[in-house]
């Protein structure tokens, strides 16, 4: 009797070890495929722990409805910079230990082995990626080369392609206006810096095609609907090597921000999620990801470690957000002031947008 | 419809006209659905026809996007095509496990529109009908209510609609509900959303037909001694059929096509055709929902011919035509 | 004459008054039972879900519930009272709580939807609230000089309880001045009230054109004989049946300015290859790919009423004398009036509430009022969201009491 009680326990304890599961939700495409060839598939063969994979148009309105209804079922979430602080904000995350973290490979403590903001209290930062703008090449032999060029139809006739939302648009024409990256959000604060930032989009107004979603910059451009277009930089990036499309990136005026897993709250399987983000945010898991895609590893450490791309001769690192001579003249998205800003500028984005 | 032998020359050129018009009309509803085809062929992952495609070079076409169509998904897509192989694309491959899905929905989400909604058309046409006015604004509103917030609406609502898994009822539903007995991310849900997305259209076509409809053919029918049910299957159903059927075919095409709600209410294990599509069309554009919905295309005008047939071989055995 | 006229009885004897009261209250019932299973499944599965979403435009307890001290300084002093020391201790009491329940973004994003920048102005406050010495009012404004602004105070008083008009008046243009009133907002943050005018318009172009195409087509397929308009009416049914984003998407290829279109214009000489046209990603597009889209809409309800039509009347006017014309005026479009109606008013609604076209080919100027609802639907902002859905709702609803007034109800074949 006492036999057959250990066994039945035993297997209750085994059915419930194979019953836990991760469900992640992250943003599709070449992305989330990036994410399952470096943390998906490397913590399954790892922990026995099986990851699904949930794709979302924009995570973070799915995890608040999901919390506020009480029937959260992903476990992990990527959502971006200012949606991360907003959600923990509304006690709508569990909190992440940085502590609990792992070090970097060389012993470096979490804390310091992260870029700088990185880790907040619920959410951590997996890789960095920038709006840029790129260009067909077979259009301007003798490209662009600054931001303000994106904004000259003088010297570089034909459309524009930029995203619908006052957010990296308003800061990329300041910076094209001659506004240099350290005063450009200062400057936005000020209504004086607000009109002049729409006053820059005025002059190519009339020649904008907006896009939405990440994956139509690179669509536009291959169908010659525009010449120029702002973009995520891994979409142009795949479009280039994968495909081999006439596309460049100019890295002037980029302007750069985190990516971030959270684990919303009541999340079914907490601890399997604290577990697959501590594993997927290690330093040899983030720089595998860069073979994937050109986003940067969000450690430091992870950055010696970045090597080819996934055909075997592509080398990753001058396509990276972070790398040197990318930063020259690049912008740090500053959640601060869109977390307050973007309810308002969007409203007047909006406003202006459908005015003629 | 030809031309009466009276009519007169301008009658005769508004004829010609008319014909032409019609036929430009017929062109522009199918130009975009004739674009899809040769576009699903394409051998680049955009939606743009290449150079090559227009020389009609063979290398500028290719059936990488209906492969994609049977891998995607797949552990293990670069195996023999055995029939382990085909097996795992049955149980494995997104698209699959999507059609499904979307077959599945749509046939339960249609039936159930098309049975209540038959039945309230039928009230609702009968002159005794008290509040009908008000009963019908509020049967017609789920068409008029924009969609993201029925979509909204109804996530907030199923989340909290739960039966608790040991009782009586929850397992014996726990087949068509979520893991925690709830309506949201569970078959049930989606059925009856899209069941209620369909409705509107179900009322509208019925209650359309029935008002051309003579009622003292149901008097006639109750005076020559036949019973409500007899009456209702032998006299009111056949002369109400065309309106049914048009009615469901709305519905289900409405539950077909349908993404928001399923955006909203959908977990992963319910996701349809047009939710996969939406994946394709956002966040990775993929020409493969082109080589989907040339499939689809290929499939209702098989249907459609069909049932085009079945009507004709039906019209010749009963002498008609 | 009343008193006088003998008691009409059926043949058991009962009074013919109360037999036929109890007949027509019996098929009253019947009629209602009919009816009573799909009613009861829409209120579960679509009015009370609506209901408590459209609750959300007018109840919000991010603040009220988390600021309570606030709240009864409110309540005990009127409109225009300056914020005195109390007030101030009250907000810091506030504040010192909200902190240690960690709501104090959940409090500033209330304020945000009326004042912008104040999330991060509660959450500087509230990290520092425990640790303020009276007199709290320096102690805040030294923390934030905003905190003295007194739109902040005229907003928290509104805030302070939880059923607001906030957002309605957000998705109406308006905004709360200082003494407590309303003003419209400044001219730069005007959009919805445009908004909903240019969705309107733009449904009423839609449905316009829509009616214009679907009326030949549906007569040619009510006319011709059955085996060839089954025919012909496989082209109406394979884009209805042809998924809305994959037509949308085709559209794209269709229309842009290096797409098939223009590109059989250009090789045709209709146009120069350095002025295409341009036809998506704006109004026209918009309303090229709506129309294209909500037409089959249009065309089946107007074929299923034509079909109806017996041809034997027009002949009948015919012989009698009338031109074509006044056959057709006079007696052809009075009978497809219902299939007119149903189908405009179908294809309206439809046009009205559309979004997902809209956003994909709409670029800046195509954009609906539905756009916006799931633009703030992104942004989480449910309120607002939930208040311009409740208005475009309102609107449409008087839009079919009005039809029901003019053209009636019967002769649109919904009653």
């Amino acid at each position: 009797m006492k036999r057959i009680l250990i066994l039945s326990t035993a297997l209750t304890a085994v059915s419930f070890a194979a019953q836990a599961e991760v469900t992640v939700m992250s943003w599709g495409g070449g992305y989330t495929t990036s994410q399952v060839e470096a943390y998906h598939k490397p913590f399954t063969a790892a922990t026995g722990t099986p990851v699904i994979s949930v794709d979302s148009d924009n995570p973070a309105p799915a995890v608040k409805a999901m919390v506020e209804a009480g029937n959260v079922t992903v476990d992990v979430a990527d959502v971006e910079y200012a949606d991360a602080i907003r959600l923990c904000d509304d006690g709508m995350l569990e909190p992440i230990d940085a502590a609990s973290l792992p070090a970097g490979a060389d012993g470096t403590p979490a804390v310091d082995d992260f870029l700088p903001g990185a880790l907040t209290e619920c959410a951590v930062s997996t890789i960095v990626f920038s709006t840029v703008f790129a260009y067909d090449t077979t259009k301007f032999p003798e490209g662009p080369t600054a931001i303000a060029d994106f904004f000259d139809l003088a010297k570089f006739p034909g459309k524009r392609g930029m995203r619908k939302g006052a957010k990296a648009n308003l800061e990329m024409a300041l910076m094209a206006d001659g506004v240099p990256a350290a005063e450009v959000y200062a400057m936005l604060e000020t209504p004086e810096g607000q009109d002049r930032a729409f006053a820059k989009l005025d002059t190519i107004k009339s020649e904008v095609v907006w896009w939405e979603a990440g994956a139509q910059p690179p669509q536009l451009l291959a169908d010659g609907e525009v010449a120029m277009t702002t973009a995520y930089n891994g979409r142009i990036f795949g479009a280039a090597v994968s495909e081999g499309k006439p596309f460049a990136t100019v890295w002037d005026g980029q302007v750069y921000e985190y990516d971030l897993f959270v684990i919303p709250k009541g999340a079914p399987n907490k601890d399997a999620a604290l577990e697959f983000v501590k594993f997927a945010t290690s330093t040899q898991a983030l720089a595998d990801q860069a073979k994937w895609i050109s986003y940067g590893p969000a450690r430091k450490s992870s950055a010696p470690l970045v090597g080819l791309f996934n055909d075997g001769k592509t080398e990753m690192a001058p396509y990276m957000p972070t790398a040197a001579a990318n930063l020259t003249n690049a912008l740090p998205s500053s959640y601060e002031f869109w977390v307050d800003r973007d309810a308002e500028l969007n409203e007047r984005f909006n406003a202006w947008l459908a005015s003629n | 419809m030809a031309l009466p032998t009276y009519a007169t020359p301008l009658e005769r050129l508004w004829h010609y006209t008319y014909k032409v018009l019609c036929v430009a009309i017929f062109v522009f509803l199918i130009a975009p659905i004739l674009v899809i085809i040769p576009l699903s062929f394409n051998i680049e992952p955009y939606f743009t026809f290449t150079e090559k495609m227009l020389k009609l070079d063979p290398s500028g076409y290719s059936m990488r996007w209906y492969d994609t169509l049977l891998t995607l998904g797949m552990s293990a897509p670069d195996g023999p095509r055995d029939s382990s192989w085909w097996a795992q694309v049955w149980n494995e491959a997104t698209w699959v496990k999507a059609a499904k899905n979307s077959l599945w929905v749509g046939l339960w989400a249609t039936v159930l529109a098309t049975s209540l909604g038959t039945l309230a058309a039928l009230g609702l046409s009968r002159p005794e009908m008290p509040y009908r006015r008000l009963i019908m604004a509020i049967l017609i509103s789920p068409m008029i209510v924009p969609i993201i917030i029925i979509a909204v609406g109804m996530f907030f609502f199923y989340s909290s609609t739960c039966v608790a898994p040991d009782t009586m009822l929850g397992s014996l539903l726990a087949p068509v509900l979520s893991q925690k007995g709830c309506l949201a991310n569970s078959h049930l849900g989606i059925i009856m959303a899209h069941a209620t997305l369909g409705i509107p259209f179900v009322i509208i076509t019925v209650t359309a037909t029935l008002s051309g409809f003579d009622q003292s053919l149901i008097r006639a029918s109750a005076s020559l001694g036949a019973s409500p049910r007899i009456t209702f299957f032998k006299v009111i159903m056949p002369l109400i059929l065309p309106g049914v059927v048009s009615g469901a075919l709305f519905a289900f095409v409405t539950s077909f096509d349908e993404v928001v709600a399923v955006l909203f209410i959908a977990g992963p294990e319910q996701q349809t055709i047009p939710r996969q599509m939406w994946n394709g069309i956002r966040e990775a554009i993929s020409p493969a929902i082109l080589a989907v919905a040339t499939i689809l295309v290929i499939i209702s005008i098989c249907l459609l011919a069909t049932v085009e047939l079945l009507r004709r071989r039906s019209d010749r055995l009963r002498g008609i035509a | 004459m009343a008193e006088i006229a003998p008691l009409l009885t059926t043949a058991d004897g009962r009074p013919l008054k109360a037999a036929l009261g109890a007949a027509q209250a019996r098929a009253k019932r019947r009629a209602f039972f009919l009816v009573l299973p799909l009613l009861a499944f829409v209120i579960l599965t679509f009015v009370i879900p609506i209901g408590t979403m459209l609750k959300r435009s007018f109840d919000h307890d991010g603040f009220s519930a988390n600021a309570p001290l606030v709240g009864a300084w409110f309540d005990a002093n009127p409109q225009s009272t300056e914020p005195d020391e109390a007030a101030y201790a009250a907000l810091v009491a506030d504040l010192a709580q909200m902190q240690k329940d960690k709501t104090p973004g959940i409090a500033g994003t209330r304020i945000n939807y009326t004042v912008p920048g104040t999330i991060s102005l509660f959450k500087g406050a509230a990290r520092n609230a425990a640790k303020m010495e009276p007199p709290f009012k320096e102690a805040l404004l030294a923390d934030d000089a905003k905190w003295s602004d007194p739109l902040v105070w005229v907003a928290m008083r509104e805030a302070s309880n939880r059923y607001t008009t906030d957002f309605y008046m957000v998705a109406t243009d308006l905004k709360r001045s200082v003494d407590g009133g309303t003003e419209r907002v400044d001219e730069k943050q005007r959009i919805y009230r445009y908004l909903f005018v240019k969705t309107f318009i733009l449904s009423g172009i839609i449905t316009f054109i829509c009616l214009l195409l679907a009326f030949p087509v549906a007569h040619l397929l009510a006319t011709l004989p059955m085996a060839k308009s089954n025919l012909l009416m496989i082209l109406v049914l394979l884009p209805f049946w042809t998924s809305l984003l994959v037509r949308t998407t085709s559209w794209i290829v269709l229309l842009q300015e290096q797409g098939v279109a223009n590109n059989v214009m250009v090789a045709m000489g209709l146009i120069g290859d350095d002025n295409r046209w341009r036809m998506i990603y704006n109004q026209t597009g918009t309303i090229i790919v709506m129309t294209h889209i909500l037409l089959p809409f249009m065309i089946l309800p107007l074929y299923s009423v034509m079909r109806t039509i017996p041809p034997s009347y027009a002949r009948a006017a015919r012989s009698l004398g009338g031109t074509s014309w006044t056959t057709f005026r006079r007696i052809y479009l009075p009978q497809t009036l219902p299939g007119i109606a149903a189908g405009s008013l179908l294809v309206f609604i439809l046009a009205v509430g559309y979004y997902i076209t809209p956003a994909l080919v709409g670029g800046a100027d195509g954009q609906l009022i539905s756009n916006f609802i799931d633009f703030h639907m992104d942004k989480s902002n449910w309120s607002l969201a939930a208040a311009i859905a409740a208005l475009l709702l309102g609107a449409v609803l008087i839009l079919y009491w009005l039809y029901d007034r003019l053209i009636g109800i019967d002769r649109l074949k919904f009653g």
